[in-house]
């Protein structure tokens, strides 16, 4: 598993996990709110989370390259660049064929991708100064349903050792997926080869099932009942709804800012 | 005659930090039989899956004259197999058959000789009964059989295990040993079932931190107190 | 992209504002349903379940095979899912996978979450459920029947989930259907078949073993039928919808023009739905052939970020020991 949060005594680790959740979403909603073009806005968006990854002392460069993964994407908004409905477009000959390329278009697929790769920052900064259960127990506070939690919970807790036994299946199979000589066309066949994944699966949905039987065993002798723990309302203190209210403000500038900039 | 395994100056080093191989020199004739011991975390299953190219660390590693390389993987899988501590991880098919059968269809044999090493390795290991069986319902005992038999198929000229007694009772135990002493092949078994390296293995390699500490005759080493006490065995 | 290896988790910022919200609304809805309906069934059973049978499908979503070259076909686990526990209940599975992934691998925007969940977990379940019980009642005297049913569900989940995908792209004016539609709906057609091969596989596994495991077992006549029918037609309006949007890209704008969305957007102080760019070529040949260069550019990106999460996967499996 890729690591995620990242141990660091940081003001962000510290911080109430609530407040982080609901900035990330305000980010990333006031973010997608802005409008094409809106150069200006999005540095600053960039700013903020170049600041927070500084004041949680996360290295930039990595979280600039983890961000880049969502945007192979991207390509899919590559025919704006080629649009001849959007205003001014160019026609440009290349070999005999004529080819139009709209700065409308290219300016939407860069704005399109600077945001999306702005926001997976966000949400990165996000998972990696919070820890899961921390994540969870807020998320429950801000009203999300106690079985999602639950769920969620236990999901979390055998995500390693179920993907530790994935591991060691797959690695008996290379094990066995040797080649006998030189001249066999070795692999078996496609068709073979899914059948045997499937195989693997059904093993691992089979065993994972028998699995829960015996975690739900183990919670009914602890007393379980079905009744889910809904979780103690703690009000924010004055500092932390100071600091949420500060850095909504500040989000809402941004977006009226590119509103007035951009379009 | 030559070495079969020649491990030439191993190291190896977690991609967390943590170093669980130093300076590993090992030389392996045909047909022996080795116990590998340490307590948990001696780094004897890293070793293991050096043989077979899961792991590649510093040094080298040549099974019958060949490295242990990338381009020779296809190859080195048909010679030495592994036999995994949880047969469960190992069996991942509806049928025994089909479970013994991958290695050989992986390596495209064709389907008359497929069935014929899969018939094979069952009578090697004596679950020849079980072909249409299914994994799942077998005892503990006949799933360690059938593992060992979807390597056998592969016709491997190694062995290696993973604690192979571990979870067995007395009797399964015992037979499990009987049946490693029929089998012909070189084998090297991490464990920590000093009985069983007693009974089946002359020689013994004792692991520590990353390191061989003793190797040696089984007898010697195990009659040997104070060296088994220092590395964890008793 | 990263882990799970496929190319239906929308990142945020491809969907516009009214989309996004769109999704979420009716994703809460039906999850909502999920909810209520699983309690009933289940009773205390219920998070043990699905909180290990998560895990096993996020987990399962390491499973690969290699397909050519250093390319593999992964998992997405919805027909399975709905085939061991039934729709509902399939559905609270695949969110919390999709959450997950969604939190803290960001794979797939929090924004898009609500589109996301609503491709995957309800599109991709409701789908399999009406396929997979249509066929098992078509081909119920075949002993190849579930297989078949099992395959063609497995293999609907993916390819519909993807028209889905596909035309919520559209709608939020980042790419245009004729493009979308196609390339969405090819490359899924093929990861589909994927899909649909591993999940027969688990099948004639899990048959083997615990039959009595496999919730929807055999076509039975209490069938859920508001699933059946629903899933049914989301699958057919999402097929039909989707040719025509792609041939008829000014249509999706004159829907919503004729639904007053065009006169409300404008009320506010930018359009939440972006012009609907066309990526006209004038010689239509050459539109068919950059369509083309297009959609092979896409491909290769997908096939380079699945080969990039194989990568990942497999650096993973050498640190376990």
């Amino acid at each position: 598993m890729p690591e995620l949060y990242i141990v660091r005594n940081s003001p962000i680790h510290r911080l109430d996990a609530r407040l982080k959740v609901i900035f990330t979403l305000a980010f990333i909603l006031s973010l997608s709110l802005t409008p094409f073009r809106a150069w200006a806005a999005y540095i600053l968006f960039l700013t903020i989370t170049l600041s927070i990854a500084l004041l949680s002392r996360l290295d930039m460069v990595t979280l600039f390259k983890r961000a880049l993964l969502a945007l192979p994407f991207a390509l899919a908004a590559l025919p704006l660049i080629f649009s001849t409905a959007l205003p001014h477009s160019l026609w440009i000959n290349l070999s005999g064929f004529q080819v139009s390329i709209s700065p409308e278009g290219t300016a939407r697929f860069a704005s399109i991708a600077l945001k999306a790769w702005i926001s997976v920052q966000a949400a990165i900064l996000l998972a990696a100064t919070t820890r899961f259960p921390d994540l969870l127990a807020a998320l429950q506070r801000l009203k999300v349903p106690a079985v999602f939690i639950a769920i969620s919970g236990l999901m979390w807790r055998y995500l390693f050792v179920i993907s530790d036994e994935v591991s060691r299946s797959l690695r008996a199979r290379s094990s066995r997926s040797g080649a006998a000589s030189a001249s066999l066309h070795t692999g078996g066949s496609l068709f073979w080869r899914a059948r045997v994944t499937g195989g693997m699966a059904g093993s691992l949905f089979l065993r994972s099932i028998e699995r829960s039987d015996r975690v739900y065993a183990a919670m009914l002798s602890r007393g379980y009942t079905g009744e889910l723990p809904t979780g103690d309302a703690m009000p924010f203190s004055r500092t932390e709804r100071g600091i949420l209210v500060l850095g909504i403000l500040l989000l809402i500038l941004l977006w009226l800012l590119a509103i007035l900039s951009g379009g | 005659m030559h070495p079969i395994i020649e491990i030439n100056h191993l190291s190896y080093t977690y991609p967390d930090g943590k170093q669980a191989l130093r300076d590993i020199c090992l030389s392996v004739m045909p047909g022996e039989k080795i116990a590998l011991v340490g307590a948990n975390g001696a780094g004897k299953s890293t070793l293991l899956l050096h043989l077979n190219g899961i792991f590649s660390g510093n040094g080298s590693i040549q099974i019958q004259g060949l490295d242990v390389h990338k381009k020779n993987l296809g190859q080195i899988r048909a010679l030495v197999g592994v036999v995994f501590q949880n047969p469960d991880d190992q069996l991942f098919s509806p049928t025994v058959f089909e479970d013994v059968a991958y290695g050989p269809i992986y390596q495209g044999l064709d389907k008359a000789a497929v069935q014929a090493r899969v018939l094979q390795a069952l009578d090697r290991v004596h679950m020849g009964a079980y072909a249409e069986r299914n994994p799942y319902h077998l005892s503990e005992g006949e799933k360690k059989r059938i593992a060992i038999a979807t390597v056998l198929s592969m016709q491997p000229q190694i062995l290696v295990f993973d604690e192979p007694t571990a979870g067995l009772d007395p009797r399964a135990r015992r037979e499990f040993i009987e049946l490693l002493h029929e089998l012909p092949q070189t084998m090297l078994i991490a464990t920590h079932d000093l009985r069983l390296a007693e009974t089946l293995t002359p020689r013994m390699i004792v692991m520590n931190q990353g390191e061989i500490k003793a190797d040696g005759s089984s007898s010697q080493i195990l009659a040997d107190e104070d060296l088994l006490f220092e590395n964890g065995l008793s | 992209m990263l882990l799970s290896s496929n190319p239906m988790h929308i990142p945020d910022g491809f969907l516009s504002v009214l989309v996004s919200l769109g999704m979420w609304l009716i994703s809460a809805v039906i999850i909502g349903i999920a909810l209520r309906k699983t309690k009933d069934e289940l009773g205390e059973r219920e998070v043990p379940l699905m909180g290990v049978l998560a895990a096993a499908i996020f987990a399962g979503q390491m499973l690969n095979f290699s397909v050519a070259g250093g390319t593999s076909g992964h998992l997405l686990g919805a027909a399975i899912a709905t085939i061991l526990v039934g729709p509902w209940a399939a559905i609270l599975v695949m969110t919390s996978v999709i959450s997950v992934q969604a939190l803290l691998f960001q794979d797939g925007g929090i924004l898009a979450l609500g589109a996301n969940l609503f491709n995957m977990a309800i599109v991709g379940v409701f789908v399999s459920y009406a396929v997979y019980n249509l066929l098992l009642r078509l081909f119920k005297k075949q002993p190849w029947g579930i297989f078949a049913a099992g395959f063609a569900a497995a293999w609907a989940s993916i390819f519909i989930a993807s028209l889905a995908c596909a035309l919520q792209l559209a709608l939020s004016g980042t790419s245009p259907a004729n493009i979308t539609v196609p390339t969405m709906g090819a490359i899924h057609a093929l990861i589909g078949s994927g899909e649909g091969l591993i999940t027969t596989g688990a099948l004639f596994f899990l048959l083997a073993t615990r039959k009595d495991l496999l919730k929807l077992g055999e076509a039975s006549p209490t069938s859920n039928k508001s699933i059946l029918i629903g899933g049914s037609l989301i699958g057919l309006t999402l097929v039909v919808l989707s040719p025509l949007a792609s041939t008829h890209p000014d249509g999706l704008e004159w829907v919503a023009e004729q639904n007053g969305f065009i006169e409300h957007a404008k009320a506010a102080a930018y359009t939440l739905i972006p012009d609907y760019a066309i990526p006209g070529i004038t010689n239509p040949a050459l539109a068919t052939i950059a369509a083309g260069i297009l959609g092979g550019v896409i491909v290769f990106a997908v096939a380079y970020g699945i080969a990039r999460a194989e990568k990942r996967t497999a650096q993973q499996e050498s640190l376990q020991e």
